[in-house]
């Protein structure tokens, strides 16, 4: 067993200014465990006063091994670890790996499982936003703001129960379809979420957009520009809050997102409170989508009928000899992919959600990278805190919506 | 292959004359290790591919050479294109030039190549393990680095399990 070192200065010396190093500025931990730091965060401030010279980010406390784990795994059992990754955005992580499976095998999802998704992953995305807005609230002594975003947020989870059995590791979208169709409350359980959301966020910015409170705290600071921000690999509603107009959902469809209509909210200004505005718009939009997509969901089947890659309903098990073989086959053995690699993209709550998936001919994945949207988002903020309080950093770091299962895998 | 990828594709071939190969309508192409820095900030400055979406590595053991191939996923927000650089890098000292100069987000992502696999990253500015602890041996996504697991403890076996068990002790 190794020894416990004592960590000195001459590990970071090239990281902070000449001043850290004859003490004239302060060196201060902030985090692993500090409220503010959405998770096992673990930040290393040099400062000047309170003014914040460089932030030195540390990960890796969440680290799993889930990408080394996926490759011991075959196709269908990997699923589950993605539900872990960003564990506020569990279909997201189920539809980027399963629409990653499918462009590998080169699989069909029928329409009613592509809108199912869409609801699904759509209300996904408005429960993370929530959170965000909850933990971010509460982080600038906004405390009620937490306490109503959760209770919204309960109702989506319920939701989830009700399709999938689980309130967060939900392994609902599967490989060629969903698990099963839903079942017949789930119709009038999101449009009851429909009706009341919209009143909820008029709440919501009465008590924060326009408060002066909150706006002083919020504007003018972070700032990061459109070129940083590209260049950090930076994506999601931070990137838009700089003036990109990027959105997967637009711009590459998948799963039928071209059929409904919805706007990309953009602003130009770059600060955490564009960054804010963005979120909050986009749960508006989020919520277009569900509706839409509620209204025409498709009757049909939810699962694809090709038996070499989908287990076949349990009902034929009994009668037909094929599908007991199929089935067997798949649980035991699983499928087979090429021998060839892919990138499949979505856009997650927080950024392009990727996943570069090589198969080697056999059941197992040979690699499954997961580019995560929050890695590349978190890498930036020492460029963004630089200049500001600390106080301010506390605002920074929240508007960058950083979930650590999704940066430490 | 898309229309508009075609042109950019003939260009990275004449300049490093790379051989690229498509799947499922993606374009992959190879390209050197002593070339992937003018690879990058040609694409960069002469075909808008402002984004490097992912920055990877795939382990092909027990196949020696190419062992590795070091992945540089690469999309253009002005022309929405997308396109895969590989370099092939030997299992032998596994050695790569850095791109943080090209892109900054390769920063991080140099250092996770590093951690995981093993590969050096010439000219790094910030040379430190990210995920694993710095006192880890070996390179966890390596192919022939085990899965490992933990023992289970029950009552009957506990302390002689907790003596050989590796986490910090008082």
């Amino acid at each position: 067993m190794s020894q416990i070192e004592e960590v000195t200065i001459d590990q970071y010396k090239h990281l902070v200014s000449e001043r850290a190093l004859t003490g004239e500025t302060m060196l201060l931990n902030m985090g692993p465990q500090h409220p503010s730091t959405h998770g096992v965060l673990r930040l290393l401030l040099e400062l000047d006063g309170e003014i914040v010279v460089n932030c030195i980010p540390d990960i890796g406390f969440l680290h799993t091994g889930i990408e080394k784990n996926m490759e011991a795994k075959t196709y269908q059992k990997a699923e589950v670890m993605t539900d872990r990754l960003d564990y506020m955005n569990t279909m997201g992580n189920n539809l980027a790996y399963c629409m990653a499976v499918e462009k590998l095998v080169d699989l069909d999802v029928p329409a009613r499982a592509q809108a199912l998704r869409v609801i699904l992953v759509e209300l996904q995305r408005i429960a993370s936003h929530l959170v965000w807005l909850g933990t971010s609230g509460l982080d600038l002594a906004a405390m009620s703001m937490f306490l109503y975003c959760f209770r919204e947020r309960e109702q989506i989870l319920d939701i989830f129960e009700l399709v999938s059995g689980q309130r967060m590791m939900t392994t609902y979208i599967r490989p060629g379809g969903v698990w099963r169709d839903v079942p017949v409350e789930f119709e009038a359980a999101v449009r009851d979420f429909i009706k009341i959301f919209p009143k909820r966020i008029d709440e919501y910015e009465t008590l924060l957009t326009k408060n002066p409170l909150f706006i002083d705290r919020m504007v003018d600071i972070g700032y990061l520009s459109k070129e940083t921000a590209l260049s950090y690999g930076v994506t999601g509603p931070m990137l838009r809050a700089s003036g990109v107009d990027w959105d997967l959902r637009k711009i590459r469809p998948y799963c039928g997102y071209e059929q409904y209509d919805f706007n990309v909210p953009v602003l130009t200004e770059g600060d955490t409170y564009a960054r804010y505005l963005v979120r909050i718009q986009e749960l508006r939009e989020s919520l277009k989508i569900v509706e839409q997509a509620l209204n025409k969901l498709p009757l049909g089947p939810v699962r694809s009928d090709n038996r070499k890659f989908v287990p076949p309903p349990r009902s034929e098990i009994g009668t037909s000899m094929e599908a007991l073989i199929h089935h067997f086959k798949l649980w035991t053995e699983g499928f087979s992919a090429p021998d060839a690699s892919i990138y499949s993209a979505i856009e997650s709550p927080r950024g392009e959600l990727g996943v570069l998936l090589v198969g080697d001919g056999g059941p197992k994945p040979r690699r499954v990278h997961m580019r995560t949207p929050s890695f590349d988002n978190l890498s930036v903020i020492s460029e963004m805190v630089k200049g500001y309080l600390v106080a301010d950093l506390v605002a920074i770091l929240a508007s960058t919506d950083i979930v650590l299962g999704d940066i430490d895998r | 292959m898309d229309k508009k990828l075609e042109p950019i594709v003939k260009a990275v071939q004449g300049k490093f004359s790379a051989k690229f190969e498509e799947f499922r309508n993606e374009v992959h192409m190879f390209v050197n290790p002593d070339q992937i820095v003018d690879a990058l900030t040609m694409l960069r400055d002469e075909h808008q591919f402002e984004l490097l979406s992912a920055l990877t590595a795939v382990d092909n053991y027990p196949q020696t050479s190419p062992r590795f191939y070091v992945i540089y996923q690469l999309t253009s927000l002005a022309q929405n294109l997308s396109l895969q650089l590989k370099v092939p890098v030997n299992g032998d000292k596994p050695k790569v030039p850095t791109v943080t100069r090209v892109y900054s987000v390769a920063n991080w992502r140099e250092r996770e190549l590093f951690d995981m696999f093993g590969i050096e990253v010439e000219g790094h500015p910030d040379p430190r393990r990210i995920l694993m602890p710095d006192d880890t041996e070996g390179h966890p996504l390596r192919r022939d680095f085990p899965l490992g697991y933990e023992e289970p403890q029950f009552t009957f076996n506990f302390d002689e399990i907790d003596l050989r068990k590796p986490y910090a002790k008082e």
